[in-house]
């Protein structure tokens, strides 16, 4: 087997034992992505030389004996919108083409710290906005279970790189589902923690509200190695929790036994594939034979939630994005006066769907527009926590889809706004409550694409979403899923 | 028709915290532009936004000071807007749910004394400098931007409509100026931009109620600009009324060279800010225990102190207002009346020679030494110096910091009533005055005034005045 096909526990282990280097790790994965990176297109940047030179960090401690955190030497690929100090940070948007962060962001001075080393930059939709990575200033990542389909987005780099072994783990962020979907898309394991698990700071905001940074991994044990080491009560971020982070790795293997599952009924109405309504009812079977009491669950006011959704990130989205004015970084063109250069540095800088938000998003948060979109978004926003809140005095977990199909075309939604918005309808709810979820591969569809299951749990209950996920990740037989990628010259 | 002015004030204050609202940036005045920045401040991406809990005590103290109902509850809400320097295109401010309601100042006007109530205070943070090559940002070469205000605390007040003339808002505004003062909030330096305001105004016939339609003047950088802006416009405004003219809803622009105001925009072109809740941070949740021990904290304030010092000091209404209003001086009095128990002579030496003195070195009362100026009042009080000599020793005292007792041993300035120094200037006085000699002998007891003075003139006032009476009634 070779090193890049490995988990990061796998790796973990080796690299404790003194069985391989990090730079030997490192190398593998950086040749696998020289090799795989024509077809997939999943970085932005890549940072090979940091990489090596992390990793020769991390080999030179150990051979002096130091104790090292459990990931130190595994290396990370990082979403585009999450700062990295001295390696340019886009968000896939030429507005940022060449900007260069004068800081890390927190929770990369956590991965730095523990020992990762940075092998780049993920592509993803601009400045987070889209669910294909199609949206991306640059370039379209492809799904490496189908090159002629997309990764999912925002996070389709991130997602896809791990997928393709051009990385054994990747930060992702999810606002409203970015993690989840693209996780799903690829085949491999996303978790969302709960709002206010991981620190903002540092992570280009989308809607403030909803962001969380969260793990893209190969198996739920890695995803849960990798939030261990990024959650946490951060002073730069007020959002934050001090909630203690418990070791997830250790209660990874509990089972379902005696856990109470809502199976949510909303989801595969009409339009979903019967293969992914067919792989929810498979695992729910699944956690009931581990011992799982499983019941219908109910969200009655998530049906109003995608709009809810689209309004209030919009609405977020128009204040964020304001400081890109030309004025003191990033993309600045020349106008008659201050105002002609603001619009026209944004004019150029942005794309479509990000313009699309900040008409949408200065429209209603306008006076007179205000009540009628804004504020009634944040009035379902409310009913829809009040769901949540409901449906956790009964349950433990929530299961349920991640998308209504497994990954579509290139280009088959980029075109049609709304329909790419509906393929988020599962997954944006969650966000809105601020409540964790994970998205975890789970069987396929016709076409062999992998379709994930998605189970949510109460705020700062993601080891139950550790246990269930693992607990399904290990019904389906134990090895990573793995496409059948052949990449010329390997 | 006559008609009477409804003015409304919105104050921004600086809040003198050591860092910024929303980062560790220090909020010095007068650095080399851009130097205390950060990425926070400089609003760079993926940048948030961590509150000052200093900000927040001192916004709660002020609010107390005004009799402001503090909010258990208030939220952080964007004002959005695209200007070079604001640095995130939206000022972090409060809208819906500010820090504090209601409240009010008690002023004393010509009129009488009166409360101005107030509608609300709230935290927001301040924006950048621009300096334009030109006029304005639309017409200059270029502009330049400074970030280094960027982000500083402000609080900003805001009046109801109740005062009525420009004289009015101006002495609201210093009595304002003063209680934050006291609290130490704020420097309230106007001329370094720690308290600003903009003034609403509009006319109604005198003795009604109704509103009229009202004009914002902004760019107001003194009281007197306040006073003489608020005056402009209402004689503008009044002309107008009185040719039939219409008035419309304008922002004015005070140009304090032309002394006149200029309208920049008529109202209905406003923007419109987007105002909603920061996501960035969670709705500030303060304790009531938190609010009260505050409260505890809140020194005696401005009015207070002026009724206590007429009480206890005996002092008249303008007496006290004229101390208070410099603070380190009604500090040094009351430190001086710990231990000197004739306030009316104290009240005198300071209102007189003291102020005088601290104004011509240009020092402060606070660096004076209280126990040097009992001394001098004593030294006085028992005869031991003269009161010209004690005039000298003010002066000097004040200026070098020597204590008044030093001081007269160092220049023999004690006051001189020994018979063998005083006796040869009395004769001396007496040979060179044969005028006044004989008007003395004629009865005239005015001569012998005289003739002291002469004696006191020639030991620059050291001399005992009783004893040269004595000597020169045996003399003669």
């Amino acid at each position: 087997m070779k090193l890049y096909e490995m988990t990061a526990l796998e790796l973990s282990r080796l690299l404790q034992e003194k069985e391989v280097s990090a730079v030997e790790v490192a190398r593998s994965f950086i040749e696998r992505a020289d090799a795989v990176e024509p077809l997939v297109q999943a970085y932005i940047t890549r940072t090979p030389e940091e990489a090596l030179a992390g990793a020769e960090a991390v080999d030179a401690k150990r051979s002096r004996g130091e104790v090292l955190p459990p990931l130190a030497g595994v290396p990370l690929a990082i979403k585009d919108n999450i700062c990295t100090r001295g390696v340019r940070t886009t968000c896939a948007s030429r507005f940022l083409e060449d900007y260069v962060p004068p800081g890390d962001a927190s929770v990369i001075s956590k991965v730095r710290a523990a020992g990762m080393p940075l092998l780049g930059k993920t592509n993803m939709d601009e400045f987070a906005m889209g669910s294909s990575t199609e949206n991306s200033a640059f370039f379209p990542t492809r799904n490496p279970w189908d090159l002629s389909r997309v990764p999912g987005g925002s996070s389709g780099g991130s997602a896809a790189a791990v997928s393709a072994g051009a990385a054994p783990l990747a930060l992702g962020s999810d606002t409203g589902g970015s993690i989840r979907q693209p996780a799903a898309f690829c085949g491999v394991v996303g978790l969302r923690p709960t709002y206010g698990r991981v620190s903002r700071a540092g992570v280009v905001a989308l809607a403030s509200s909803m962001d969380q940074v969260g793990p893209i991994a190969l198996t739920v044990a890695d995803a849960a190695l990798l939030l261990e080491l990024i959650a946490g009560e951060d002073k730069a971020d007020f959002t934050t929790s001090s909630e203690p982070v418990p070791s997830y790795l250790d209660v990874l293997s509990q089972g379902v036994q005696g856990l109470r599952v809502g199976l949510l009924v909303e989801d595969g109405p009409a339009n979903f594939d019967p293969a992914v309504v067919a792989a929810v009812q498979k695992a729910a079977r699944k956690l009931e034979e581990g011992g799982a009491v499983v019941e219908e669950a109910s969200l009655p006011h998530v049906s109003y939630a995608l709009e809810a959704y689209q309004l209030i990130c919009a609405a977020e989205v128009s204040s964020n994005l304001g400081r890109f004015d030309g004025v003191r970084y990033g993309r600045c063109v020349a106008g008659e006066n201050v105002y002609a250069m603001f619009s026209r540095s944004r004019g150029e800088g942005f794309g479509p769907e990000v313009k699309r938000r900040l008409l949408l998003g200065t429209y209603v948060l306008s006076k007179k527009q205000y009540d009628a979109y804004y504020l009634q978004a944040l009035r379902v926003r409310a009913l829809v926590c009040r769901d949540y809140q409901s449906a956790f005095k009964r349950f433990d977990l929530l299961l349920g889809a991640v998308t209504p199909t497994a990954a579509f075309k290139l280009g088959e939604k980029v075109d049609d706004p709304l329909a790419m918005y509906h393929a988020d309808i599962c997954i944006v709810h969650g966000p809105l409550a601020g409540v964790p979820a994970i998205s975890v591969p789970y069987g396929f569809d016709g076409d062999g694409l992998p379709l994930g299951v998605q189970l949510t749990a109460a705020p700062y209950r993601e080891e139950l979403l550790f246990r269930a996920a693992h607990f399904l990740e290990q019904s389906r037989g134990a090895e990573p899923l793995r496409p059948q990628l052949s990449p010329s010259g390997l | 028709m006559k008609y009477e002015a409804v003015i409304g004030l919105e104050i921004h204050v600086e809040l003198q915290t050591r860092s910024k609202i929303f980062c560790g940036c220090s909020t010095a005045f007068g650095a080399e532009p851009n130097t205390n920045c950060c990425p926070i401040c400089l609003g760079l991406p993926g940048t948030l936004p961590v509150l000052n809990r200093r900000a927040v005590e001192y916004a709660v103290k002020a609010a107390l000071a005004l009799n402001c109902q503090v909010q258990e509850k208030s939220v952080f809400a964007r004002k959005n807007y695209f200007y070079p320097d604001l640095t995130k295109a939206y000022q972090i401010s409060q809208e819906r749910m500010p820090l504090a309601w209601g409240g009010y100042l008690e002023v004393d006007f010509p009129t009488g004394s009166r409360r101005i109530h107030l509608q609300r205070v709230h935290l927001e943070e301040e924006a950048g400098k621009l300096v334009h090559a030109g006029d304005s940002i639309l017409s200059a070469a270029y502009s330049l931007a400074d970030y280094n205000r960027a982000g500083l605390p402000l609080l900003e007040i805001v009046t109801a409509p109740e005062l009525h003339s420009g004289q009015e808002a101006r002495l609201f505004l210093e009595e304002l100026r003063l209680l934050l003062l006291y609290t130490g909030v704020s420097d309230v330096k106007m001329e370094e931009g720690s308290l600003r305001c903009d003034a609403n105004i509009s006319l109604r016939p005198a003795g009604s109620t109704g509103l009229g339609v009202r004009a914002e003047v902004k760019n107001l950088n003194s009281f007197r600009a306040v006073e003489q802006a608020l005056n402009y416009e209402f004689e503008r405004q009044a002309r107008i009324l009185a040719e039939g003219g219409e008035l419309f809803q304008a922002t004015c622009h005070w140009d304090d060279s032309r002394k006149a105001t200029v309208v920049m925009r008529r109202k209905e072109e406003a923007a419109d800010y987007r105002y909603f809740p920061e996501p960035d941070l969670p709705p500030l949740v303060l304790e009531r225990s938190f609010i009260e021990a505050i409260r505890e904290q809140l020194p005696e304030l401005p009015r207070e102190r002026r009724r206590r010092l007429q009480e206890q000091y005996g002092l008249s209404a303008e007496e006290a207002a004229m101390l208070v209003e410099a603070r380190e001086l009604a500090d040094f009095f009351e430190a001086v009346a710990e231990s000197y128990r004739d306030y009316r002579s104290l009240a005198n030496w300071v209102q007189g020679d003291l102020v005088y003195r601290l104004r011509e070195s240009g020092k402060s009362a606070a660096e004076l030494s209280p126990a040097m100026l009992v001394e001098l009042l004593e030294l006085l009080d028992a005869g031991e110096i003269s009161r010209p000599v004690a005039k000298e020793l003010l002066a000097e005292m004040v200026k070098s910091g020597v204590s008044p007792k030093k001081l007269v041993q160092q220049r023999g300035l004690g006051r001189i009533s020994d018979r063998e120094t005083l006796l040869p200037l009395v004769e001396q006085v007496i040979a060179e005055n044969p005028d006044a000699v004989e008007n003395y002998r004629k009865g005239k007891e005015k001569a012998l005034a005289f003739l002291v003075g002469k004696v006191m003139a020639l030991t620059r006032g050291r001399a005992d005045p009783q004893e040269l009476n004595r000597l020169f009634r045996e003399k003669l």
